[in-house]
Parts: C-alpha cells; structure tokens; sequence
C-alpha cells in the first residue's frame, strides 16, 4: 500500500479495497520498523490515528466520498494540533501542548484526514538541513549519512521512505522545495496569502507559507485545494477564490513559454544538478513549450535581503517565549531578567540564537535604515525582477538546489555556506509567488529537484506542467531501496 | 511663585484614551472592565505560538471620528508597528501600535482660559495602539501576578504639541480631549478605571528664549487634579536644580500623591530601544474618501461649536459656556433644562444648574447623571422664579424640597405648601399697616433718623413683614409700600 500515491490510495478508499483504518495502521507500522533510523517523526499520534481513521470509515459508511477522506498524512510540527505537542523543533516548546487547531490541519482533519504524527523540523523552521532541531537532525531515506534538507525535513524524509503517502510543510525560504528536492518529492509553496497562516507557528511572518510534500504533482493539487482559501483570522490570507487544482492538470503544454534566468545557471551549481535540470527542460520543450531566456538581475541580492527581512521579523515573532505564559522556564528564577535570560538561553538553540541576534541588530536604533529598510528595497526590486519576467514567460525554471543532499555535519561549522544553499529558493518567497520542485534525475544515487515558479495565483499552471512531465518521466516513482 | 519672572514653561501632553469598542482592537475577546483576572484574554490576547492579529474596524472608525472632531489630516494609509521590549504582561513581547504613518495627523484643540480667553493648543499626531495587561505585585508570596483582561484593549494615544506654558492650561487641556472624547462617544473617559490617562513632558527655559529645556516625562497621572499638582511639582524640582547650577537629565518620572514630588524611574541611557518595524501580520489600514465623508456626517455638535452657540443664543457669559460645555452630560441637562423653563430664562438657568446644582452635586461627590433634581425640574423652577411666582428664597426652598424628592415639580410643591409668593399689594398693605402698629417706637425712631441712617433701619421693618409673611411676599412690593407709608 505504501508504495502508492495519495491519489491511488483514494482511489482504493472508494473502490472499499482497503479501510482508513487499515491503511493507517500500516503506516503507523512502517513508523514504528523505520523511524528509528530516520527521526522524522517528533510525535507519532497512534491512537487518535486510529480514532480518526475509523471516523473516516465511518463517514464512508454513512455515504461520504471526499477524495481525502481517511487518507493519512504527517504534519510539520509547526502547524498548531489541539491536545498534541506541538514543539517547532524546539526545547523552548517541548512542554507545549497546543489548546488550539490551526486552520491548515484544521481543513485537512475536516476533510477527513488522519494525522499520523507531527514531523521533525529545524528549529522554529530555521535551517536548511534539518540539523537545528532539539530532537536531532533526520537522516536522508537515500543516504542516511546526508542531510534530508530543511527545514521541513521531517516531512520530506517521511514521505520518501513511504512512512507517510504525503505530508505538510512550510517555506520561509525553501523549506518545502529543498527538501522535496533533496528526497525525491513533490511539493509546492503557494503565492503568500493562498494558504492561512493562522496556528502555523511563525518564524518571518511575511515570508511563511504552508504548503503539501507529496509523491506526485497530482497529490499535491488534490491537498492543496483542501488547504487553501481565506480566513478571516489571518489579516493576510487572501480572498481569491480557490480553483480545483486537479481540474486543470492534464492541460496541454504547447506553447507554454517557460523563462530561463541566466542567475540560475551560473558559477556554484553543481553539474550533475545543472544536467538534469536541462534534461527536465528539454522534456518539456518535447511537450510544445518554447524556452526564453529572462534576467532576475538582483536574484543575488535575495541573500542578504532574506538574511535580514527573516531573522527581524524572527526576533520579534519570538519574543514571546520568555518563561511566563507557557514553554521551558528555567529552574528557579532569582528575578525577572534572569527569568528571561535562562529561560531564554535554555530554550533556543544555537541557529534561533544567532538569528535573533542578528536580527535584533538590523533593527536597531540607527541601523534600521541601513539593513532592515535596505533590504525592504532590495525585496521591492526583486519582486519587480519578477513581474517584469512573467510579462514574457508562463513559468520560470531552474534548480532548486545548487547541490544533491550534502553530509550531515558537513555545513553546521559554516552558517555563510548554509545560507547560500538557499540561493534558488529564497527570491520567490521575497517576492510572494509560488513556486515547486518537481523530481528530475539523479546524481551519484541522490535526487535532484526542478523548479517551477509561476506568478501570483498560478498554482494550477505549475502543477499541470509538473503534472505533464510526471506522466513522461518516472523519477517521482523511484523510492529508495531499504524503503521499498 | 518666586521663580515666575525668571522661567517660562513647556508642557505638552501625551494622553492615552481607551476606545469604547465592544472587543478588543486585535481580538475578539471583550473589553469590559473588572472581571474576574484573566477570564477576559483569548488565545491571541495571550500570544500564543501561532495566533495572529485581525483589526477591530469599530476602533479605526472612533480614531477618525476624533481625527474629524479635531480638524486634523487623517492618514489615508496608516502603518501598524510593532514596538518591542520584555515586560511579563505584554504577553507578545511587542506592542502593537502606530509608528511612522499614525492614522491622525495634525490637528487642534481650543481651550478656555480662566480670563476668558481661547488659546489654540496643536496636536502632532493621534495614534492607535494595544494596551498591555497588569502585573499584580501584592498577594502572591513574593511572586507577581499577570491579568491579561486589559492586554489588547484598544487605545489612541493624542500627542500635543509643547503648546502649554502652565499646569492651569494643560488641564484645560486635558478637560478639553475629555470632554471631546465623551461628545464623540468614542470613550466614557472613566479616569478611575484608567480608561484616559496622561503623560505630561515639562521643561523650563530662561524666559524670552526660545531654546527648549531638557525635558522630563510624568507617567500616568489619572486625574486633573494630579496633572496640576504633578506638573507644578515637576517644575519647581527643575527650577531648584537650574537655579542651584545643576543640570537636569531626560527622564521619565512618577509622580507621588503622597509627597506632592516627582521621582525618575529611568534616564534617556536606560531607555529601550524599541525597535520599532511595520507589523507583517496586518496590512496598511486604508480610510477612503467615502468613509471619512460617512463619519463626518454622523459627527454630533462639538464642545467648542456648542460654547459658541450657547453664547450666541442664549447670551450666556463666556465662563458659564465654556463651564456648560465641559461635560457632555451637563450640557445635555442645561439644554433640557431651558426647554422647560423656556430660551429667554437660559441664563438664569445657567445660574442655577452651576452655582446651586453643581455646588450640592460637588459637596455631595455626585455626577450630574447622578442628580437628584431632573433638568425639567430645575427648568420649571426657573420658570417660577422668572413670572415672580417664587422669590429667590423661595425658590431655595423649593429646589431643597426637589433635591430630597419630595415632590414631582416646582408647582406641585408650591401648591401643596402654599409656598406663592404674595404680589396682591392689598394683602402686603395689610401686613406692613400691621407690624407698623405693633412697632410704633421703632416708627418714631425711624422718622427721627436722617437719610443716610434710615436704609439700614429699615431692614428692620422689611425682617417683621417677611417674618409675617411667612417669606411668601413680594419683596419688591414691600419696599414700595413700605417706603411710602413710612415716609408720609
């Protein structure tokens, strides 16, 4: 059953050939036998699984047929689970038991999914390996001495070793692409404002957006149509209405004009990437689109435009785990500064740490100007940057990785290095448009992602291209072989 | 003062007003004051990991309401910030507020000085912000209590321009934005609960400068009695420390009832660096055109309009209508009050309502919505004093009988206790020919005396005939007939 797609799996679920519940207790099964070795899993939430999958059936009885009915999945454990702990991947949250739903697991649940258990994560979402996590870095399925990516690398390595059929995640600055990218999956951050951000914990609250890691471009639309829409709790949500995403991905693909940017093709990608890449490319042009070549000419000022926008937005996002209300407090307090001192610097680690002091440095008194306004700017001429390219092109293209997964330990020394990773995915979350990664090949054994960026509310266009190549390319299928 | 001809004063106000909403500006949650701790705080109000704000629309529209009542540009797109710093009841570790772009711009307030005169105090800026919660520092075993019934109550904070020279016209001030604030319906101005609260920046300057001082900031004071109190002190301290050749040090300070002083709690070195960033949670607040015509037209008459109009229409003096206006609900009682005793008695009205009702209402610690005598009561006991029915002793009678209920009206008490006052000269003839007769000694004595010694023997004759009278005769008509039977 596990070596099935979301979309198959409801398909079962319709033609009765298997329960929710026994589909969930398989998979529960396969955390239990593989998990150890992964650690994708912070919470696995076996019991009200099984209560939600035989509510599922139930509902099934009783005549329900919604395409996501009793199918499992995993949650990032960013996203707020009424009665579970919902940690973000930190000590500061290890004791917090949310007493709230969040909209995204909230629509999913209401569709009739079952939550399998809450994915391990980069601290508070920040990393892109998977290794800040309080709870220890996750192993890649492909190669467990590498890193699954990050930050929702709990979630990605889950779904590729079919511990999950598909899970959630959230991109800041490609925290859904890069992982996805790294296991072999698909996934898909939308426009910002498409999906809501209310109990998603945040980390910079203009850059995160929630979005699904699955096996195929299909499984994708079929959560995503589930997840999106507005609500009025989240100020930025927005009040486009929501397509089927499903309904359109079989559209042809001739004529698409898809934008190549001479930034994604420079010094510091990889060749195997850069092969596979263009192989993906050409399969599209085989399907009638047409490649232009457009300019992004400040993509390499998303860098240090991310690296400040994030961590001011982070340092105040989390100011308010200070030992008071709820989260790790410090064992007997003298007085209130060192209340919040240790409660503080017991609860964060190192990367939290370092974020929030730059950031709080970017904002300060007589450096604002200089940093946080300045990178405001740079956002404002990196979206225009894309604006400008959707003028000529349908959708963009590119890597999303310079590299495949890289060893785990390999970058923790250099935090510079780490950052630079990101250089592919961090200008569309600047910018709000959506983007994908979409399995392409493989280099020396490990996957390598394609991206797709679209324009604002494109997300049905990029996951029927994505679709499109699926159907003529088979690496989405492949599973890593002690996962099989 | 000693120091007055030496030192000039600026003072400029920093007020911050609790908005009147149903809920709370960023929640749900709602707003009423004195519930049980922390049963009035929602999962946002607490800042719990993942919540996110949604602005109160009701609060936009009370700030461009006062925006409106004080002439001032309203910001078509105002910025909500976040201002940052650790206290334990904010519980999101920022305060949201308004920074760079606050949704009122400049305006002003015109205040009434005791002379009279109208002196116009400019507003910088008028801006919307959450409150914080309150720490309880008492029952807790050496611990600090948190009630987050008050975090996220919506508030505007009013700054002036250093526009006051003395304590006197920053609590004209301070009354002014009260009682605009009431008029607009946009606070009940309760500075008990806290609901107006005040910030005071004072400096001093050698007169005829034009530099300012370095200024110092009072901490919310909570009433307008403390605002002069507080201010005063606050400038004698710095008159003492400049004269003795120290310097002073920007500061925040609290004022202590207690000691009549003021104490700095922080200097400027102390202070937080806020760092201060547009929130990415809530989006640019944009006030159309259309919906600021909407407020404007529903905006009710204003404190200044109405002095003018109770000048203009019913000749009142200058203080007795800046008096009136200061509060809503007592213009509200004066008006009603002249209907019923009729437009051409609005000044005896006024008469009444501040030196008798006021008067009996301040020595017994009530408000006017409080007052045991209605408007119409008042007005009808004016309309009787005004047709010669009651004389003014009389009618302090009548009023004591309304204050302690006992009786619907003015009429209805002079009916039942025949209280008229006699203006039939036949009857008050009798009553003057009768206490003559019976004080022939004090006749001949009279009729001895020169001119300059008689006035004051006839108040002798004009006590008898009250006394006769039972107060009830017309003391006009006494003195006539008196005078001429007396004089022969």
């Amino acid at each position: 059953m596990h070596r099935q797609t979301l979309a198959a799996l409801s398909r079962g679920l319709a033609e009765r050939r298997h329960s929710s519940v026994e589909l969930t207790r398989h998979f529960l099964d396969r955390i239990a036998a593989h998990d150890p070795g992964l650690n994708s899993f912070i919470t696995v939430t076996t019991e009200s699984a099984l209560t939600s999958a035989a509510e599922a059936d139930k509902r099934r009885s009783a005549g329900e047929a919604g395409p996501l009915l009793g199918l499992p999945l995993a949650h990032k454990d960013i996203f707020c689970t009424t009665g579970v702990r919902t940690s973000c991947g930190s000590r500061m949250l290890d004791n917090f038991v949310s007493p709230y739903e969040s909209a995204v697991t909230a629509r999913l649940a209401a569709a009739g999914m079952v939550m399998l258990g809450k994915t391990n994560m980069d601290e508070f979402a920040m990393g892109s390996s998977n290794e800040t996590s309080f709870y220890g870095p996750v192993k890649n399925p492909w190669d467990t001495t590498r890193v699954p990516g990050g930050s929702s690398g709990g979630s990605a390595a889950a779904v590729a070793a079919r511990l999950a059929p598909a899970a959630t995640g959230t991109d800041t600055g490609g925290s859904i692409r890069q992982p996805a990218a790294l296991c072999n999956l698909t996934g898909i951050k939308p426009t910002y404002g498409r999906v809501s951000r209310w109990g998603m914990i945040a980390y910079a609250s203009s850059l995160d957006q929630g979005g699904p890691m699955a096996q195929t471009a299909e499984d994708c639309a079929l959560l995503l149509s589930a997840m999106s829409g507005h609500d009025p709790r989240d100020s930025t949500s927005l009040a486009e209405p929501v397509p089927d995403y499903t309904a359109t991905l079989g559209d042809g693909l001739q004529g698409l004009r898809i934008g190549l940017p001479k930034q994604f093709f420079g010094a510091g990608l990889d060749a195997g990437t850069e092969r596979c890449v263009r192989e993906a490319i050409a399969v599209l042009e085989k399907l009638g689109a047409r490649v232009i070549d457009v300019d992004l000419p400040n993509l390499d000022l998303s860098v240090p435009a991310y690296y400040v926008i994030a961590p001011a937005e982070a340092s105040s996002n989390l100011s308010r785990y200070d030992g008071v209300r709820f989260g790790h407090r410090c064992a007997n307090p003298q007085d209130l500064t060192d209340l919040y001192e240790r409660s503080r610097s017991e609860g964060f680690g190192a990367e939290v740490k370092r974020r929030i002091l730059v950031g709080t440095y970017a904002l300060s008194a007589g450096y604002y100007d200089a940093y946080y306004l300045k990178a405001q700017q740079v956002r404002r001429l990196i979206r225009d940057d894309f604006v400008r390219a959707f003028r000529d092109v349908d959708v963009i293209a590119g890597p999303v990785s310079p590299t495949t997964a890289f060893r785990l330990g390999e970058k923790t020394s250099d935090p510079l290095a780490m950052y630079l990773a990101d250089i592919y995915t961090l200008a569309v979350n600047l910018a709000g448009v959506p983007g994908m990664s979409v399995p392409c090949g493989f280099d020396g054994g490990l996957p390598v992602g394609l991206q797709l960026i679209g324009n604002y509310f494109s997300e049905g266009k990029l996951l029927n291209v994505a679709h499109r190549y699926q159907q003529e390319t088979g690496w989405h299928t492949r599973i890593p072989e002690a996962y099989a | 003062m000693s120091w007055a001809s030496d030192w000039d004063v600026v003072i400029g106000l920093e007020v911050h007003v609790q908005l009147a909403t149903q809920s709370k500006i960023f929640s749900g949650s709602p707003t009423a004051f004195g519930a049980e701790p922390n049963t009035q705080a929602s999962l946002v109000d607490l800042g719990m990991p993942g919540v996110l704000p949604v602005l109160n629309a009701e609060a936009v529209k009370m700030a461009v309401r006062f925006g409106l009542g004080i002439d001032a540009e309203i910001g078509r797109k105002s910025v909500f910030a976040r201002k940052n710093y650790f206290y334990p009841d904010l519980p999101k570790g920022y305060q949201i507020s308004q920074y760079e772009l606050p949704i009122v711009g400049k305006g002003h307030v015109d205040i009434t000085l005791d002379d009279g005169t109208v002196k116009r105090i400019g507003v910088t800026r008028a801006h919307l912000e959450e409150d914080a919660g309150k720490s309880l520092h008492e029952d807790f075993q050496g611990m600090s209590g948190i009630d987050l019934n008050r975090a996220g109550t919506p508030l505007l904070e009013i700054v002036s321009e250093p526009d006051m020279r003395n304590a006197k016209e920053a609590v004209a001030y301070a009354r002014a934005i009260h009682a605009l604030i009431r008029y607009l319906g946009i606070s009940d101005g309760n500075m008990n609960e806290g609901s107006m609260r005040c910030d005071c920046n004072v400096s001093i300057r050698p007169k005829g400068t034009e530099a300012f001082g370095t200024r110092r900031e009072i901490k919310n004071v909570n009433s307008f009695r403390f605002i002069e109190k507080a201010i005063n002190a606050e400038v004698e301290w710095q008159v003492e420390q400049l004269e003795s050749g120290r310097k002073i040090q920007q500061a925040t300070v609290l004022y202590d009832p207690a000691t009549n002083t003021t104490r700095a709690m922080r200097t400027k070195e102390e202070a937080n660096d806020y760092r201060y960033f547009p929130d990415p949670d809530l989006l640019p607040v944009v006030v159309s055109e259309a919906f600021i015509e909407e407020v404007l037209r529903a905006l009710p008459e204003l404190p200044e309009a109405k002095r003018a109009r109770f000048i203009s229409e019913f000749g009142l003096g200058d203080y007795d209508a800046a008096r009136l206006v200061g509060d809503k609900d007592l213009a509200q009682f004066f008006e009603t009050a002249v209907q019923a005793a009729g437009s051409a008695n609005a000044k005896l009205v006024a008469n009444w309502t501040i030196s008798e009702l006021l008067g009996r209402l301040n020595a017994d610690e009530k408000e006017i919505t409080d007052s045991p005598v209605a408007a119409g009561q008042i007005g009808g006991l004016v309309a009787r004093i005004a047709d010669g029915t009651l004389s003014s002793k009389l009618a302090k009678t009548v009023f004591d009988a309304l204050w302690n209920g006992e009786g619907p009206t003015a009429d209805a008490i002079i009916e039942a206790r025949g209280l008229k006052q006699v203006s039939d000269s036949g009857a008050i003839e009798a009553i003057v020919d009768k206490v003559l007769a019976a004080s022939a000694a004090q006749v001949e004595d009279y009729r001895a005396s020169d001119e300059s010694k008689r006035k004051k023997k006839l108040g002798f004759f004009v006590g008898q005939i009250m006394k006769e009278s039972q107060g009830k005769a017309n003391p006009q008509q006494v003195n006539e007939i008196l005078l001429r039977k007396l004089g022969g």
